[in-house]
This record gives structure tokens, sequence and C-alpha cells, in this order.
């Protein structure tokens, strides 16, 4: 059995982690061959080669597959899916963009953000914003799934396959990138750090999110939020953890001024180690969390970032 | 142009979903059942684009049990023009995948030409986040996923897209389907003569059958099962407190 396994790359850049991970999932279905494809994708394409487990690189370099446009990445993994019995992905926005199309193309079903491979055909995802876990067989010749990295450890380096240029499927012309606003920070990402500290919409405001951004800054730590902290303008779009946002299990999430809704819930409930702090005592998010800190947040975080 | 908004009826987000004890599904029994709330986003970005001028008219389709004819209705109440509901499914629990929905809805846009699809970007009870990407294939049109921002200008659309990084503005070629993620607009509650109102609008009734469209599942279901439990943890008293604990736990 063949897997072909597209890459996170982005401006060229492979993201180690959540390949990695992908790798780790894919390594049991068969013999994994990487796509790392954009405008420039060499260098991916080499730190690809050295994941564990992966028996071959392809690398597609060509301006029309720059941004991870849907269409025109859809259409060069269909070109090469005839070699592949399954067709996988971190499931990243990009992969959410694009393997839907492809395996509509295919005329096969997609199975999204696959959070256990019980074989080649079963699968188990999560539901109803994690509120249950569902095992699909697929009767699809050929599978296409992204799968949820948070689930999986990375797989190691140190391998060394081999790299084999590709050429793109062609411009389907159909869309154009226009711009990027991409917050530049040098706290860990997101869904790959080992702790994460997240406010809510008690925090009230913009300025006092910079709180959560101390506190995690004293922890080493990437910061999230939830969506009404998203939907107020205190933190940016990339920051929401959730059903709908990003998910991630860290060794230690720290929720600040959050009360725990499902659909927050859905993206960190995996967490090794949850800590509440949040003066409603009754408040949902408690039964999640491990250690629970009743009280005011605008004197406890400030004393917590200050004792650490 | 026409404007056509696929919805889909789902258990509210409020509720609570339960498992059933033989793992056969959730229970859907006597179950508060609401439009996706990403539809109703969907739906309202429609309706503005009417109200702009952008738009003549907006069709809201609904693919799956005959009581999907409220979530139609709602989106009428809300300001579509009109619907068209397509059954495709007798028992509630049986969910009709994003392929079958795609193909159906394909079906649908050959006939009524639209000129642009908004979807929402999630189902809130499979999260499959697949339908709008794969109708988009099957047409051959351009997409533009997890929109929190649409401009509409002559041929081509401009698209401010919610991804992992941040945010990506694409422009597209029309016609398109979006989907949209939650800050691309507030959706508008229906007022009382808005909801009368929506009784007249005319919602035909189709089957899957009429687009010759088999809608037997890909994907089995072996099973559906509760997640892991967490153990429930303590409250501790202080600041200081916290911090013997996670420094025992080896956490920080
Ligand atoms: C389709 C859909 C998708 C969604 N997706 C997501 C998602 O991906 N992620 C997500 O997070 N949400 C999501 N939501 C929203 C979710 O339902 C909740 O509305 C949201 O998580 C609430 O955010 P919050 O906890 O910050 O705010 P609230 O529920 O308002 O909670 C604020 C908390 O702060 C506490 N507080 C206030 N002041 C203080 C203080 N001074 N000190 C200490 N504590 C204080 C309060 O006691 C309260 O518990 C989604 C909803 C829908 C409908
Ligand atoms: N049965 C359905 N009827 C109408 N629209 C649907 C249906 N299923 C999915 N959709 C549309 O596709 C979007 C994404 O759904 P999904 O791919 O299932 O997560 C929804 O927000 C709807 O706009």
């Amino acid at each position: 059995m063949a897997v072909l396994l597209l890459a996170e790359v982005n401006d060229g850049h492979l993201s180690m982690d959540a390949t990695a991970k992908a790798v780790n999932a894919a390594k049991a279905l068969g013999d994994v061959t990487i796509l790392c494809a954009g405008a420039s994708a060499a260098d991916a394409a080499k730190e690809a080669a050295t994941i564990d487990g992966v028996s071959k690189v392809l690398c597609a370099e060509d301006a029309v597959l720059g941004h991870r446009l849907a269409e025109a990445t859809a259409d060069l993994i269909v070109k090469l899916a005839g070699d592949y019995d399954h067709i996988c992905a971190p499931a990243t926005t990009d992969a959410k963009n694009i393997l839907p199309r492809v395996a509509a193309l295919l005329d096969v079903m997609v199975i999204t953000d696959v959070s256990g491979v019980v074989d080649g055909d079963t699968f188990e995802r999560p539901i109803y914003a994690g509120n249950a876990v569902q095992t699909v067989k697929s009767k699809d010749a050929k599978k296409v799934l992204s799968i949820r990295t948070s689930t999986f450890d990375a797989a190691g380096t140190g391998g060394s396959a081999s790299v084999e240029n590709i050429e793109a499927a062609g411009d389907p012309g159909l869309s154009e990138w226009v711009e990027d606003k991409v917050a530049e920070s040098d706290r860990p990402d997101l869904t790959s750090a080992g702790i994460v500290v997240s406010g809510g919409r008690g925090i009230g405001s913009e300025e006092d999110f910079k709180l959560i951004e101390k506190l995690a800054d004293k922890l080493g730590a990437a910061v999230g939020a939830s969506r009404a902290a998203v939907d107020s303008g205190y933190a940016p779009n990339d920051w929401q953890v959730g059903q709908t946002g990003k998910v991630v299990a860290p060794d230690l999430y720290v929720a600040v001024g959050i009360s725990g809704a499902i659909q927050h819930l859905a993206g960190m409930k995996d967490s090794k180690i949850i800590v509440a702090i949040n003066k409603d005592e009754e408040a949902p998010i408690f039964q999640v969390a491990d250690y629970g800190l009743v009280g005011d947040l605008f004197t406890l975080v400030p004393e917590l970032t200050e004792k650490l | 142009m026409k404007v056509l908004v696929p919805v889909k009826r789902v258990i509210d987000y409020n509720v609570k979903v339960r498992v059933k004890a033989d793992g056969s599904g959730v229970d859907l029994a006597n179950v508060k059942m609401s439009m996706n709330p990403f539809d109703e986003i969907a739906v309202e970005e429609a309706i503005r684009l009417k109200e702009k001028g952008a738009a003549e008219e907006v069709v809201a389709v609904s693919i799956g049990v005959k009581q999907a004819q409220e979530t139609l209705r709602t989106a009428l109440a809300m300001g579509a023009d009109r619907a068209i509901l397509v059954v495709a499914a007798d028992d509630v629990h049986q969910d009709i995948e994003p392929l079958a929905v795609a193909k159906i809805l394909k079906a649908v846009i050959d006939e009524e030409q639209p000129g642009l699809v908004i979807a929402g970007k999630q189902a809130i009870d499979n999260d499959m986040n697949a339908t709008g990407q794969m109708l988009s294939a099957l047409l051959g049109w351009s997409q533009a996923t997890f929109a929190s921002e649409l401009d509409i200008d002559g041929d081509h659309a401009k698209v401010t897209r919610e991804v992992d990084g941040g945010l990506q503005t694409i422009k597209v070629k029309m016609p398109c389907v979006v989907t949209v993620d939650l800050r691309l607009n507030e959706p508008r509650y229906a007022s009382l003569p808005n909801i009368m109102k929506a009784k007249k609008k005319p919602l035909d009734e189709k089957t899957a059958e009429d687009y010759g469209v088999d809608v037997s599942p890909r994907l089995e279901v072996v099973k559906t099962a509760e997640p892991a439990e967490r153990a429930a943890g303590i409250k501790v008293a202080d600041v200081d407190e916290l911090i013997a604990k996670l420094k025992e736990a080896g956490a920080i």
C-alpha cells in the first residue's frame, strides 16, 4: 500500500511538527511519499526527506503552486493519485481547503480530522465538537484523509529519503493570491507549544489581553483565545482554540476568563494538565480543569506571573 | 446575479449531545434542531448582497429529511426569496455525506445557474468542513473558503480568509463557491412579521432521485462512542498552592 502525504509548506518553509505528526499516523497505512509543493519547495523537500519512515519526497516548484491556492494544488495531487491508495495531510487550514477538492475530483469521500487509524479502511474521528468519536469504514477505492495532529506524536528525524523533482499540473486560472496578513511573533507556535495560555471574554479588552501575553512569556508559552475574545477584537483570529479554530493538546493549558463552552473544550480538552482561572466557581471549565483557581483574574494573573 | 445558499438542519449548538448506549449514533429524538450557525452567516451575507444591489435573488437549499423545511423557513424569514428542499432521507439519524450533498447541489445549480454559492465552512454535527470545496470541484469553479470578508467586483470576488497563520486575501473568478467563517458578519434575527411572510414564500420540494443522485454512504459508521472522560480535578486555594501543584506535577 502506498501513501501520498501533502507536507505543510508555507513560503518555502516546511512545518516540521505538523508534517512529522501526520507521517507518524500515515506510516501505519503503507509506504509514505511526501509531496512538497510551492513557488519554492526545494528546502522544504530536503528537510522532509529527513523524517523517519519517509521513503521518497516529491518536490513540485512552480509559481502556480505558490500560496497553496486550492485549485492548482488539488489538480497536482489528482494527477499523482493513480500511484497511491491513501492521500493525506495534516489537518491544517491549507489541507482542509485542498483535500475535499481532491476527494471530489476522485469521486471519493474525504475523511477529515482523523484522530485514530484502526486499519487501512477504518478511521476514528471526533464529531459534534468532540462530544462523540465516530469509527468509520471507507468503501472507496482511494482514501483521502486529513490527520488531526494533536493526537499523534511527531515521527523522528534522521532518515535520508530521495528527492525527485516533478512538475505542476498546469494553471487552472481560477484564483490568484493578493496578500497575507501574518503576525510575526517570537512565541512558540500554538499547535506545537508545550504550554498554552488562553484568554477569554473575561479579559474585557485588547489592552488587558497583555496580562495573558505576559503570563505566557513568563512560561515560554503560546497564546490562545476563545471565540468570544477573538470576536470582541481582543485577540487575532489565528489564536482561536476550539471546534472551529485550532485544536491543541499541550502539556499544560491555562484558561483565563473562559467559561468552558463545549465549542472551546473541543479544542483543548486533550491537554495533559488544564488550569482554569475564573471568578465564577460554577463555570463549566472547572469540570475539565485539573487545578481550578476561583477569583478575579486581574489580581490572580499578575500575582501568578510575578511569582513564577 | 442569483445567490444560492445551502443550509443544513443540525442539532442546536447549545444542546448537550448524548451518545446512544448501543453505540449506534447520537440521540436526536426530541432534541432541539436549528440551522447550522455558519449557514446563518451565509444567509445573512447573501441577503446583504441583495440589499446592496449586488444580487437579485437569494435561493436557500437544504438536503435531508422533510423536517428541514423548518430550516428553510428560517432562511426565508431572514430574507431569502425562495427555497428548495431536496428530500434524501426519512430517518433523522441518517446524515447525507458531503460528497452526495455536493452532487445534489451541483444538479440544482445546473438548473438554477446562480452566479455565486455561499455555504457554511463546517456543519457543527459531522464537523466535516468539506461540502463547499467538493461542490466547487464538481462545478470546476474557483473556491474561497473560511471567508471573513467578501467583496464582489464584476467578474471577480476579493475574499479574505481566516487561515492558520492569520489572514489571506485572494481574488477569485466568478462564479465561485465561498464558505464563510465566524467573523464575516453577525446574522440578523427574523422579525415576527417576516416569519409570517416567510410562510407564503415559495418552497419547492424535490427528491434525490429527481436529480439522479445516489446518496448511499461511502463511509460506513462502525460505531459511535463517548470520548475519554477526564478525571475530576481539584480547586486550589491560592496562587501559591497552584504553583506548588504544578511543580509537583512537573508541569513547570
Ligand atoms: C458555530 C460555533 C462555533 C464556535 N467555535 C468556537 C471555537 O472554536 N472556540 C471557542 O472558544 N468558542 C467557539 N464558539 C463559541 C462558544 O460557544 C462560546 O460562546 C465561547 O467559547 C465563549 O467564550 P468565553 O468563554 O471567552 O466567554 P464567556 O462564555 O462570556 O465567559 C467569560 C468567562 O470569564 C469569566 N470572567 C469574567 N470576568 C472575570 C474576572 N474578572 N476574573 C475571572 N473570570 C472572569 C466569567 O465568569 C465567564 O466564565 C463557537 C460557537 C458557535 C455557535
Ligand atoms: N444536507 C445539507 N443540506 C444543505 N447544505 C448542506 C448540507 N450539508 C452540508 N451543507 C452545506 O455545506 C456546509 C459545510 O458542511 P460540511 O461539509 O458537512 O461540514 C454547511 O455549512 C452547509 O452550508
